[in-house]
């Protein structure tokens, strides 16, 4: 342990494996196109709201399969609802001060919102019969609600997770205190690429979708915001940097190329690669979240 | 509340025999490694390996010989959970499963943990693990329930050369200071208390009297509370919220012009 590059090296791994990682890219998803939806809704136009229904669509059924993920990685799956309630007491339980604690409040509250907008958005397809349930799209004043409060829990959503790794000992983790950021940058590039792929494959069954080249152009900046926050999360690391300098460092620079690099250059105007389109950088940037996160799940536990 | 107790243990006197193992094993009936079909580390007379959900007390062996081995002398330390004055576990565990007791220590309580290992990650010492029996996060509970029955915990009571000594935290601060002066006089410069002072997580209520850097001891120099992070990164988060938030209220509204935007869907087509 003599020349350890951090007092982090001297801990414990959680053993947090593939499900907090699945965890951690579908409550990304989850978050990020929530949020998105909502900002299309509430700063976009009435020709967007297609748009801003597949986030909501997207939204849902992450949720519930983050919540399902977290509950099966728990020691103990059927003490679930001991992070809401306390066992021995049966009042709430709360700790503003931890992260788990807050996001499993937050992550229960993000599941109604998410379920009303997903159940509005139906509403306005006409896909279930019950009209009532428009109300719960803006600009009526209960979907004004539950968007402005949905997107602020699904940004929490996208983004503690991050802030959670930093407020333990582990190596990586708490040696920066970039993740939240990184995760909640991640998790909206991701799920603008997510929407944007979906709204690509369905538009010859669904009308078209007018802000999509708008969702585009700005996935593409997120993707720059991301590569530079991605860089500063590197610098910020200083000498813990040397627990990447294997095979994960491979892994990162797949994140990093192929990833943040290539969506960008086929973004650009000067890009001469022919045959490249939305869809495949858009998958591109999929793979490349899930990477990410599994790089920065497994490379600390593996210290 | 009863006086705040703990464990002083002097690293110099310990002479490896891990009676301390044995006790805390017996008495807290914690399962064998691998249903007892233990494999030999290779690293010295450790076979423990280290601190988890089932070795609460793990003795550590270091060797520190010249190449040809003709000058060197053992460390041997005895470890086991800090039960620090401000607990990293403690502070994020998230069910309250982790409480401090009346003898200001730190327990676990096994049947409110759902196992989520938060505590793991936090712990600066590596002190924590699950337990594969219970499946729950456990260590050390500085034998809270012989604590309530009048009782000195099993290992501190089985040690034979007393390098653990168990008291009050206020009568182990003045044995540790005056066996550190003892030593002093005797030539060995090297000893010092490592964890007695608040500076080091408000004082650790099991502190160590060690002759060598904490990292030989496998000790963190610098251990912190994990939650140093959190008004950082959960800003540092919002500034990222917020650029998203930018990017996309910009590229949704300035569009130019107010009226329906032309299916644009395929700008970006090749």
């Amino acid at each position: 342990m003599n020349g350890a590059p951090s007092s982090t090296w001297f801990t414990t791994g959680p053993h947090w494996g593939w499900f907090i990682a699945l965890y951690f890219f579908f409550g990304g998803l989850a978050g990020g196109s929530y949020f998105l939806a909502a900002l299309i809704d509430l700063f976009g136009r009435r020709e967007d709201r297609p748009l801003a229904h597949i986030g909501y669509y997207v939204a849902f059924p992450c949720v519930a399969l983050s919540g399902l993920l977290l509950t099966m990685d728990l020691g103990k799956p059927p003490r679930f609802w001991h992070m809401l309630i306390e066992s021995n007491t049966y009042r709430p339980m709360f700790k503003y001060w931890s992260p788990m604690s807050i996001g499993s409040w937050v992550l229960l509250t993000f599941g109604f919102f998410t379920l009303a907008s997903f159940l509005g958005a139906l509403a306005e397809d006409d896909r279930i019969p019950w009209t009532a349930f428009r109300k719960l799209r803006a600009p009526a004043a209960p979907g004004l609600v539950v968007e402005l409060l949905g997107g602020i829990s699904g940004f929490y959503v996208a983004s503690y997770t991050g802030v959670l790794l930093g407020v333990t000992n582990r190596p990586i983790w708490s040696d920066t205190p970039l993740l939240g950021m990184l995760f909640v940058i991640s998790a909206a590039s991701t799920s603008a690429a997510l929407m944007t792929l979906l709204a690509q494959l369905t538009r010859r069954a669904a009308p078209a979708f007018p802000g999509m080249a708008d969702l585009h152009r700005m996935e593409t900046w997120v993707i720059a915001i991301e590569l530079l926050v991605f860089a500063a999360v590197v610098v910020s690391l200083g000498r813990v940097l040397s627990a990447w300098l294997n095979g994960w460092g491979l892994l990162v620079l797949i994140v990093v190329i192929p990833g943040m690099v290539a969506p960008l250059f086929f973004s650009s105007r000067n890009s001469r690669i022919r045959g490249v389109n939305i869809q495949t950088s858009a998958i591109l940037v999929l793979i490349a979240g899930f990477i990410l996160r599994v790089v920065i799940v497994f490379s600390s536990e593996r210290v | 509340m009863a006086e705040p107790m703990g464990f002083f243990t002097d690293t110099t006197v310990c002479i490896g025999c891990k009676a301390c193992e044995v006790a805390c094993k017996q008495w807290n009936q914690l399962p064998s490694t691998n249903g007892g079909l233990n494999t030999l580390s290779g690293d010295s007379y450790d076979n423990t390996r280290r601190l988890d959900g089932i070795h609460w007390r793990h003795v550590k062996f270091i060797e520190q010989f010249s190449e040809n081995r003709t000058d060197g002398r053992w460390l041997l330390m005895s470890d086991v959970c800090k039960h620090c004055v401000h607990a990293a576990c403690l502070e994020v565990c998230p069910t309250g499963a982790i409480i401090r007791t009346e003898f200001d220590t730190v327990v676990i309580q096994s049947n409110a943990c759902n196992g989520c290992r938060d505590c793991i990650a936090a712990c600066p010492f590596g002190v924590i693990d699950i337990n594969p029996v219970s499946n729950t996060a456990q260590k050390c509970t500085l034998c809270y329930d012989r604590l309530q029955g009048g009782m000195e915990p099993a290992c501190s009571k089985a040690c034979p050369t007393q390098s653990i000594q168990f008291g009050t935290i206020r009568e182990l601060h003045t044995k540790a200071q005056t066996r550190v002066e003892q030593l002093h006089q005797a030539g060995e410069n090297r000893a010092y208390l490592y964890g007695a002072d608040e500076k080091m997580l408000g004082g650790l209520n099991s502190f160590y009297l060690l002759v060598d850097k904490p990292e030989v001891y496998k000790l963190p120099p610098d251990p912190k509370m994990p939650t140093r992070n959190l008004v950082p990164g959960s800003l540092f988060a919002l500034l990222g919220a917020v650029m998203v938030g930018l990017a996309g209220i910009f590229n949704f509204r300035n569009r130019g012009g107010g009226g329906p935007a032309p299916n644009r869907s395929g700008d970006s087509q090749p």
